[in-house]
């Protein structure tokens, strides 16, 4: 549907027609967390939260973005072809037609507000923190909410620095650095992890469990954004105030984001990568970090990561 | 309707041009004459596009291909440091050229081009005024710019960051970054810079004002003014009050920097997302007053090659006072991400969702203008089908980010970059290209060639397309903005957009020659090249016009004058 969509837009006349091939294969694959070489559409949802933005921006987004830009391409065609000097000599004189003014004044409002509907929901959705009662849209963007996320189960407090992220399991009063992988790093510890993306440290938390993230940074830093976009998540890492942001991922894996607001010469090298686990693989996680109160230590408890 | 203002025109203009007219440098530094001021804006604009294109272009090649190629050369070089050093402090410098990028288009191309040279040229004569109301005012408004320019490029040289020259923490100067963050003397330059450039901008504004509410020719009711002069007054508008928001911003930021103060400092009880909120009650309209002359001269230019009058006149004129307006209460759909509470975003979606529906009267009531015209297809025509075209492109993917639910997806990734270049530089950078091809006969008295005109065009829309379509993929897959290096998944897109600034570059060669060739050939252009669709007072002079016009004004009658 995605891919549809975005050949449509193509087709209005852009040149990177040819080369749609390979992402329509990958829009087809298993959630990564991470973006897919050539890839043209959104990163694959796991959360309730992703599954509304997508549904959001691939259907009625994307139909009336994609719509008006044709429309309005056909109109420029018509007028090249008819009303050009040689097939319409004498031009017409007319300056007004109410009717047709009054049309193109009410549609569009009309189709703001039907974007409107779903969008308010999607909005509200992201920005409301489960309380175990209400009901999320998911992927149905025009429902009044059918999908149940369970209140949040553990806060996450994510701190950024320049330029690396701090995590800290705020419930258990344990936190660790989470640093990028260098170029020498990587390929020893985690070559099958991507470039840019893979960290030494990666937060990890339980599938089908709602996690509170609360956003700040160091206090005498600058801002960044907090990101995971399989998540459907973003949001700005200010010094001085605690911004807050919460998930529930339904697939293990492993999503990474990347710091999206520009912080300094790192920018670009201060990843985020989330590592969702079992309960099961959690527990144990979480309990050898807490005894331990070393990361790697807590992490050996997990399948090894290549 | 202006026959006989024409030719007391041609007469008084000569007269005048034997007693008044300086010559030599003396022309154009002590000039209060708005065409040679115009002509300065616009030479000023294609000097510093000059470099913010090739700033640009850097980046696209170090963008080319995974990894970092251009950028720890360029600092070993610039500082003498290799190795670690060296990367790092090209990172620093990467940054740094987008800054200067972004800055030197914004405050230094496109406002130059747009409200400088095109509004100071054509909007007194359209209006049928001898001159501006405040030459001197006009004459110094102009002269402010060089030094403010010079302030920016200083910046580059000053410490921005420990061992690193340069301001690299985007135009947007949030702080800490723009405080703690770069703690050298760098971003105080371009705080200078901005201050003066703001002062020039905002006493131009104050003469456009001035000039179209009190000087146009008897007759000209303001609804009766061409569209091109309601554009200068309502981006002079928007000018006026955004302006003294960013200087008060960055005031704020320069003591917070230098004289201890804690407005954004979190660390003494202020707050960095205040500063945000200041500039981007500035930064909204600025968008707005980049592109608003633009829509003005599309106006004219499509009317004028379909030999027809443009269509819905005055939703015309009050779209854009509607956009104008509008555009003041839109500011935080910047800041989604921030922290803002849901009620907070519901209304900000609300009310940038509101600025879709004048857009749209705008884009249709052009195409509405062509509707039944006799369209010739000579070079300006082109350049504003073009826009409109691209514009319309620009303005759908703006209603995608105007949902902020959507936003979280696509805010500060490369999707936006997409966005406001299409609205931008392919909207306003084409609308300044429409406009120049339309007036240049005008200004310059001579034909620019048309096969040039025509192969510019044709090499910068597929160039700046290749750019900045495939940004929209790279956005929604996740590629952040202000990003050196990225994650391999990005290469095909990175590697296309990067051969679309070569094409691109290419069409800017194309430009100077055509230029060039002009001038060269001195083909006469005569009064009106463009005929009975040309109706704007502008073409009722000479090509180029007299020293000074109008000693006698013309008379406006009942038939529309626009």
């Amino acid at each position: 549907m995605v891919t549809g969509q975005f050949a449509k837009k193509l087709g209005a006349g852009f040149a990177a027609l040819l080369t749609m091939a390979p992402a329509m294969a990958v829009a087809q694959e298993v959630p990564q967390g991470h973006p897919m070489a050539g890839q043209v559409h959104l990163q694959e949802s796991v959360t309730p939260i992703m599954d509304s933005i997508v549904a959001f921006h691939n259907g009625p987004l994307m139909w009336t973005i994609s719509l008006i830009v044709l429309f309005v391409l056909a109109l420029l065609v018509i007028v090249i072809l008819r009303f050009n000097a040689k097939s319409n000599p004498v031009p017409a004189r007319f300056t007004h037609n109410t009717l047709v003014e009054v049309i193109w004044t009410v549609v569009p409002i009309v189709v703001l507000i039907i974007i409107a509907i779903p969008s308010f929901g999607v909005l509200s959705d992201q920005l409301t923190v489960p309380d175990g009662q209400r009901k999320y849209l998911g992927s149905n963007i025009f429902s009044f909410g059918e999908v149940e996320v369970p209140a949040p189960e553990l806060t996450v407090k994510v701190s950024g620095e320049q330029w690396y992220w701090n995590y800290e399991y705020v419930d258990e009063g344990v936190a660790f650095d989470s640093n990028i992988l260098n170029d020498e790093q990587r390929p020893q510890i985690k070559p099958n992890q991507p470039r840019l993306l893979a960290v030494d440290n990666e937060l990890v938390v339980p599938v089908d469990t709602t996690v509170r993230v609360q956003v700040t940074s160091s206090p005498s830093g600058v801002i960044h954004a907090f990101a995971v976009p399989s998540f459907g998540i973003k949001i700005d890492a200010v010094p001085g105030r605690l911004n807050e942001t919460w998930f529930n991922a339904r697939e293990t894996g492993i999503y990474y984001g990347q710091c999206s607001e520009l912080c300094g010469k790192d920018h670009a090298f201060m990843p985020i990568a989330v590592r969702v686990v079992t309960a099961e693989e959690y527990q144990a996680f979480i309990g050898a970090f807490k005894e331990s109160r070393d990361y790697q230590a807590a992490a050996a408890t997990l399948p090894a990561l290549n | 309707m202006t026959d006989t203002a024409h030719l007391e025109a041609h007469a008084t203009g000569h007269d005048a041009h034997a007693h008044h007219e300086p010559t030599g440098w003396r022309r154009w530094l002590y000039s209060t004459n708005h065409k040679d001021i115009g002509i300065m804006y616009l030479v000023f604009a294609i000097v510093t596009g000059i470099i913010g294109g090739l700033l640009s272009g850097v980046m696209r090649m170090e963008l080319q291909e995974p990894g970092i190629q251009i950028f720890h050369g360029l600092a070993a070089m610039v500082y003498g440091v290799e190795g670690a050093a060296a990367l790092d402090a090209g990172k620093q410098l990467y940054n740094v050229f987008t800054t200067a990028h972004a800055l030197i288009m914004v405050f230094f191309v496109v406002m130059p081009a747009t409200m400088g040279g095109f509004a100071n040229y054509f909007a007194p004569l359209m209006i049928g005024a001898p001159d501006t109301a405040f030459p001197r005012i006009n004459n110094i408004a102009f002269w402010l710019l060089p030094p403010a320019f010079i302030l920016l490029l200083m910046s580059l040289f000053f410490e921005g960051t420990a061992g690193t020259t340069g301001f690299g923490g985007g135009w947007t100067i949030y702080p800490p970054l723009a405080t703690t963050g770069h703690p050298g003397p760098s971003l105080d330059f371009v705080i200078l810079s901005l201050h003066i450039a703001g002062v020039s901008s905002i006493l131009g504004a104050i003469n456009l004002i001035t000039t179209i509410l009190n000087m146009r020719a008897p007759g000209m009711t303001l609804h009766k003014m061409p569209l091109f002069a309601w554009s200068v007054l309502v981006t002079a508008f928007l000018l006026l009050l955004a302006l003294p928001v960013l200087a008060g911003a960055i005031t704020m930021l320069l003591t917070d920097r230098n004289f201890g103060t804690s407005f954004f400092k979190p660390e003494e009880g202020g707050d960095p997302i205040l500063f945000q909120h200041l500039f981007w009650f500035f930064g909204h309209p600025e968008v707005y007053i980049m592109i608003l002359p633009g829509f003005g001269m599309i106006s004219h230019i499509v009317a004028t090659f379909s030999r027809k009058p443009v269509f819905g006149y005055m939703a015309m004129a009050y779209a854009m006072v509607a956009i104008g307006f509008v555009g003041f209460v839109v500011w935080a759909h910047h800041m989604y991400t921030t922290g803002l509470s849901l009620d907070v975003q519901r209304y900000f979606v609300a009310a940038t969702m509101v600025i879709a529906v004048p857009t749209g009267v705008k884009i249709f009531s052009w195409i509405a203008t062509m509707w039944g015209g006799s369209i010739t297809f000579r070079t300006p025509i082109l350049w504003a089908i073009g826009f409109i075209f691209l514009f319309t492109v620009g303005g759908v993917t703006g209603v995608v980010l105007a949902n902020a639910g959507a936003d979280r997806a696509l805010h500060d990734t490369y999707y936006v970059v997409a966005h406001f270049h299409y609205v931008l530089s392919l909207g306003a950078v084409f609308s300044i290209f429409a406009g120049w091809y339309y007036w240049y006969p005008k200004i310059f008295g001579y034909m620019y060639s048309e096969f040039l005109g025509k192969l510019h065009f044709w090499t910068m829309f597929i160039g700046v397309n290749l750019i900045f379509f495939p940004q929209h993929f790279l956005g929604l897959s996740g590629m952040p903005r202000r990003y050196i290096d990225y994650p391999d998944a990005f290469a095909l897109w990175n590697r296309v957009s990067s051969v679309g600034y070569y094409i691109t570059f290419v069409a800017m060669v194309i430009f100077f020659y055509a230029t060039w060739e002009a001038s060269r050939k001195k083909r006469p252009a005569g009064d009106n090249p463009w005929g009975e669709g040309a109706t704007t007072l502008e073409w009722t002079l000479s090509s180029p016009p007299p020293f000074h016009q109008f000693t006698t004004l013309p008379k406006i009658d009942s038939t529309n004058a626009h």
